[in-house]
Formats: C-alpha cells, sequence, structure tokens
C-alpha cells in the first residue's frame, strides 16, 4: 500500500500495532505506519500456536532489510492461529498490513482490556 | 525520465540529460553488461597457473588413511586470467582510495602507506606466532609500548591487546564485568544500554548473560539522567556508553551517569567506537570509566570495511586488572620482555596466538608518528570538519529538508533525518544514498541510529580537505534540487556502479548460498 490508511473498524496501540476484536478473539498485525517505517519486511518470526501473550509485550520478531524489530501484543491473550502463509511471502505485510499481511489470532484472556486501545482517529493524531 | 551516457560516465548532472532530451533509455555501461562470473566459471580442465618442478628426491606416497578420496574441486586457470579476474572485481568496488567515505558509525579516515611499509618489515610480517618470546623481542616491546600508550590515551593503566574487533572487545568487557562482579560474591542479572548504542552492544550483553536493558534519550541527545535513576539497581552489572554516542553528541552529564552508576556498585563500559572525536582531549579513565575498547583498526588507522583484519583492545582500571586476559605482555625486571600466564584470576585467553600483529604495527606507527600533539590535532580537525559540513549543509538549505537530529555543535560526526525530505520530495534516505554513488562518493551511514526517522549519519574525518567536503555538500543540494523537479531519477539510481539497484528483499529471502561446481 502506497498510501497510509487506518482503518475505522480497528483498534490500534501506541507500538503501532492493530487489533481487529471479535467477540471473544482478536486478530493481530503491524499498521502501515509500522511497515513503512521497517521497510521491505524479509521474515516474520511467529509464536507457537498455544502460547500466552501479555498486553504491551513482544510476541513475535518482525526482520526488515533494516532492523529486526519486536511486535508488541497490544492484547493479552492465546495464540489460537498464526499467518502461516507469511513464511513464503512476508512482503505481504507491507502489500496489504490490514489484509493478508495479518500475523497471528488470538482467544482474549481479558476483552475489557479492548477499551485502552485507541481508535483510528486517535492513533492518527499519535503520528503527527 | 532521461538518463544520458554523460551521466552514466561520472557527470550525474541533470543538466546533460536536457540538452537530450530524445535520450529516453538507461544506458547499461559496458560494467554493468559485464555479468559477474565466478573464477569457478572460467576454469578450464588441465590448465595451470605454475609448473611444477621435477621431482629430484624419493617418492614417497602418503599413508591411504589421509588421503583425500577425491581432488578438491579447485578453479583450473592460467596466471594472467587469475590476475585479471581479481583486478576486475577490485575495479568494483569503491574503497577510501577510490573517493570519499563518509560512513559515520565506522570511521573510515586515510590510512598512511607509511604504515604498510612496516607492517611489510620481514621481522613483522615473517615472524611466527608461536616463536619463542626470548626470540620475538622486538615484537613484545612493540606490542608493550602500544598497551602503554593505549593506557595513557585512554587514562586507564592495564591494557590487553588480545581482542580482534569492537565487538569483541565489548565481549571482554561483559566477561571482566561479570568476573569482578563474582569473584566479590556478587551476582547481577542485567547491563544498561542507551537506545543509541550501536547495535553490537546489546548483542554483546545478550552473549554475556545479561539482560539487556535500554535506557532513554534526553532532550539534547544524552543519556536520560532520570529514566537511568531509575533502572539503576543494585541488579545491574554495567552501563555500556559511547561518549559522544551515536549522535555525534558528547554527554556534558557524564559525571553525574559515572556517579549514578559507581553507586549501585555497577562498572562503566566505554565503547571506543567514536573515540576519533576525543584523543588527547578528554580520557574515558578521568569520566569515570571503568573497562574501554579501542577500535584500532577506526581510530588508529588500518584498512579495513571489507571484514577485517581489526584489533579492539581494551584498557581497564586497576579494580578490573585482576581479571584481564592471560597471557599478558609483561617486561621482566631484568629489562625483556615475556608473555606471563600466572594470572590466577585471569578470565582466560580470548584468542589464539597474540592477536592481529599486523595491525598493531601500523597502529604503533600512527601513534608515534602524530605523538600526543598529532593525536590531539586529529582529534580537533575530525570535529572541525563535521561541524563545517553540517554549516556548509546550513549554508546551501540542504538542513531545510535534511535537518540535524539534534541541533547542537556536533562532535566528529552527526545524524540528518530524511523525514522532512521524505514528506516533501517523496524521496526516502535511502534513494539519496543510492544517488549518491552515481556521485562517487560512498553514501554515509543509513538508517542508523534507529530512533532517528529515515537517518544519515555522516561522519567526515580528519583526513579529507575543505575541497571534498564542499563537493559532497553541492552534491547533496544538487540531489535534492534534482529531486523537486523528478524525484523518479533518484528512486532509479544508481546508474553508473557496477550493478545497479540491488533487491536486498530478495537476497534476505531468496538467497544464493551455493555455487555448483
Amino acid at each position: 500500500m502506497a498510501e497510509a490508511s487506518y482503518p475505522d473498524d480497528l483498534k490500534y496501540h501506541s507500538e503501532h500495532d492493530w487489533a481487529r476484536i471479535e467477540g471473544d478473539t482478536a486478530t493481530l498485525g503491524i499498521t502501515w505506519y509500522a511497515q513503512d517505517q521497517l521497510g521491505e519486511v524479509v521474515f516474520f518470526d511467529p509464536p507457537a500456536v498455544g502460547t500466552s501473550i501479555n498486553k504491551d509485550s513482544p510476541y513475535a520478531e518482525v526482520e526488515s532489510v533494516k532492523a529486526v524489530s519486536d511486535v508488541v501484543a497490544p492484547l493479552s491473550g492465546e495464540i489460537i492461529e498464526v499467518n502461516e502463509a507469511l513464511k513464503d511471502s512476508p512482503e505481504q505485510i507491507n502489500e496489504d498490513s490490514y489484509g493478508e499481511g495479518w500475523l497471528v489470532k488470538i482467544k482474549l484472556s481479558d476483552p475489557s482490556e479492548g477499551d485502552s486501545l485507541m481508535d483510528a482517529e486517535s492513533y492518527r493524531q499519535t503520528l503527527s | 525520465m532521461t538518463i544520458t551516457d554523460n551521466q552514466l560516465h561520472g557527470d550525474p548532472g541533470i543538466e546533460a540529460h536536457e540538452q537530450h532530451p530524445q535520450r529516453s533509455a538507461i544506458v547499461e555501461t559496458e560494467q554493468q553488461r559485464d555479468r559477474a562470473r565466478t573464477i569457478y566459471e572460467k576454469s578450464k580442465p588441465g590448465r595451470r597457473a605454475f609448473v611444477a618442478p621435477e621431482l629430484d628426491v624419493p617418492k614417497h606416497e602418503l599413508p591411504e588413511r589421509f588421503r583425500r578420496a577425491e581432488a578438491p574441486k579447485l578453479p583450473e586457470i592460467a596466471e594472467p586470467e587469475i590476475v585479471r579476474h581479481y583486478n576486475r572485481l577490485s575495479k568494483r568496488n569503491f574503497d577510501l582510495d577510490s573517493g570519499f567515505y563518509p560512513l559515520g558509525s565506522c570511521t573510515m579516515k586515510h590510512n598512511p602507506k607509511l604504515h604498510e611499509r612496516v607492517a611489510a618489515l620481514p621481522g613483522n610480517a615473517r615472524l611466527h606466532p608461536l616463536q619463542n618470546p626470548k626470540r620475538a623481542q622486538g615484537a613484545l616491546e612493540l606490542m608493550y609500548e602500544l598497551q602503554g600508550a593505549l593506557g595513557e590515551i585512554a587514562g586507564l593503566p592495564h591494557v590487553s591487546l588480545q581482542p580482534s574487533a569492537g565487538s569483541h572487545g565489548e565481549l571482554a568487557g561483559v566477561l571482566l564485568t561479570r568476573a569482578y562482579h563474582e569473584d566479590r560474591g556478587d551476582h547481577r542479572t542485567k547491563i544498561l544500554t542507551p537506545d543509541t548504542a550501536h547495535g553490537t552492544n546489546p548483542a554483546t550483553v545478550t552473549m554475556g548473560g545479561y539482560e539487556v536493558v535500554k535506557v532513554g534519550t534526553n532532550a539534547d541527545g544524552g543519556v536520560d539522567i532520570e529514566d537511568l535513576r531509575a533502572k539503576a539497581d543494585e541488579q545491574v552489572a554495567c552501563l555500556m556508553l559511547t561518549n559522544p554516542n551515536t549522535l555525534g553528541v558528547f554527554d556534558t552529564n557524564i559525571e553525574e551517569i559515572a556517579k549514578i552508576v559507581h553507586g549501585v556498585g555497577a562498572t562503566l563500559y566505554y565503547d571506543g567506537a567514536n573515540l576519533n572525536a576525543v584523543m588527547g582531549r578528554t580520557r574515558p579513565g578521568d569520566m569515570g570509566f571503568d573497562i574501554v575498547h579501542f577500535n584500532l583498526h577506526k581510530t588508529f588507522t588500518q584498512p579495513h570495511g571489507g571484514g577485517g583484519p581489526g584489533a579492539g583492545p581494551i584498557a581497564v582500571s586497576d579494580r578490573i586488572e585482576p581479571y584481564i586476559t592471560k597471557p599478558q605482555v609483561v617486561k621482566r625486571e631484568d629489562g625483556t620482555f615475556d608473555l606471563d600466564y600466572d594470572r590466577p584470576k585471569s578470565i582466560g585467553r580470548l584468542r589464539g596466538f597474540q592477536g592481529n600483529y599486523g595491525v598493531f604495527v601500523r597502529s604503533y606507527a600512527y601513534i608515534l608518528s602524530l605523538g600526543s600533539d598529532g593525536l590531539q590535532e586529529a582529534s580537533e580537525t575530525a570535529v572541525l570538519n563535521a561541524n563545517y559540513l553540517l554549516a556548509r549543509l546550513r549554508q546551501l538549505g540542504v538542513t531545510d529538508l535534511l535537518p540535524p537530529a539534534y541541533d547542537r555543535l556536533c562532535m566528529h560526526e552527526f545524524v540528518l533525518s530524511g523525514a522532512p525530505m521524505k514528506r516533501e520530495l517523496g524521496l526516502r534516505t535511502l534513494d539519496l544514498a543510492k544517488r549518491l554513488l552515481d556521485h562517487s562518493f560512498h553514501p554515509p551511514t543509513v538508517y542508523f541510529p534507529l530512533l532517528v526517522d529515515e537517518a544519515l549519519l555522516i561522519e567526515p574525518t580528519e583526513t579529507e580537505t575543505k575541497e571534498t567536503l564542499d563537493a559532497f555538500a553541492d552534491a547533496l543540494a544538487q540531489i535534492l534540487r534534482e529531486g523537486a523537479e523528478d524525484p523518479e531519477i533518484a528512486r532509479n539510481a544508481p546508474y553508473g556502479t557496477p550493478v545497479r539497484r540491488l533487491d536486498e528483499a530478495g537476497a534476505a529471502k531468496r538467497p544464493v548460498i551455493r555455487q555448483p561446481l
């Protein structure tokens, strides 16, 4: 995606992660800003299914041509699925960061945590 | 977009293509058409570069068990073809002998050719590393004298020449820190590094078995004192610091920092990567550091940049001395030099033999030929050159699109942010760096330090002339002017280099690491 975008149906974390909350599960990924800062992503190292992750703590790594960076969990929970397709095509994180470039799905351990995340407009303001 | 032959052959000016609007294709240079071929692809069965003399002694065959099952797969090639192969490869490289190399994060200063002469003297070049110390007195004396000189420059009396790189010196420092604490029955778990640190610092901490704790940066580009105070506790073994730091900023709070770190019983480690800024002006030992590493290949001249050889000696304070590496080069009471293995608390050996001796010879020659006044002048000129270049970039308006990350007097290097350029022109720092190659300049370090958006880290060094610095500033200004008219030119750069824009992501994702023989 060449143009910055921050969909309204997502929740955002200050460490440039997004969460799509559906009931007691959520899909997680990194924002357009994050992938733009990283540059071309060449590798995604996901956690194993069944791992517990904690809000505000790193749960995975993305490697770009510039650097290796931690991915911070916007919410707490247990990994129930990882995006296996990223093994072969990590560039999806750049090309479609809110769609094919999703990273993991989790079962939320505390659905109320979602209230502490930002909406698209507030997140956008933190970037300017 | 139009790129002409003129641009490809060293004149990247846009004037040229305006004169030839009919030229619309990017022309491939002869060097680019010459696809890289490995020496194995040039191999022909039976060709040789030498003729073995006839056997004039009785023939003895190696016992069967020592023989290879099949002959090694060596290229079969004639001598002139070998010479041409490597000569051709050398022309496809960019090096300090070809042009300005303002790398930043790694000092790329001129390496006097005199040093090559002394390093090549037979007594230096042909000395066997296992020679008995009694018959290697000259070499040991040189090492002993170099230890003394480095100790004086660091302001810390005890020196080990063993570590072979800056990162190796860091590892020595972390192991010494561990030995120091453990010897006192003090088991600590964490080491602090600023968020501006060289990437090797946290890597070394992890390798040394400690947890990395990052300390923030204040508005002036120095260590955030309050953050340091909050994180410095009895579990902290050490703070690793570079001063001046990777932002080219001298941390004037260093005495306060040392007080906080020593107050919790931790050691203070000096990453000597930026020592080129302060030689003779200030000494890490006087600032309160316990352990220092030197990058002899940066500060004390040694051709490097192709992966070595380097040397990362360390200097330490009295309280760290019992744990330093062994053997140490010592002077005995009768005036002879020897290797001292009798060091019961030593962390041991970090390297085979005595280190990269050729590097020691060059650095010793450098220190002796400059003397203390000369070393101080070198650092002063390095700082002057960096500030001149920054002032020149301001004068040309370059800093409107590439502002300094921290707007204050810099030391030997400074960091610009390409964020406004990206916003206004749609050009990334990477594009600018690639376009610089068409102006025959090696780009500075890009995208480091990580906390500066679209960073460019520029270090001109003391060995460049005013004319070179002016030409570099002009090139940056011209690339920005060109980018305002047609950003596509820089986005597709470079044009005249042996290879064009490389697919870095592809190289990381689908590396070709084996060549079929």
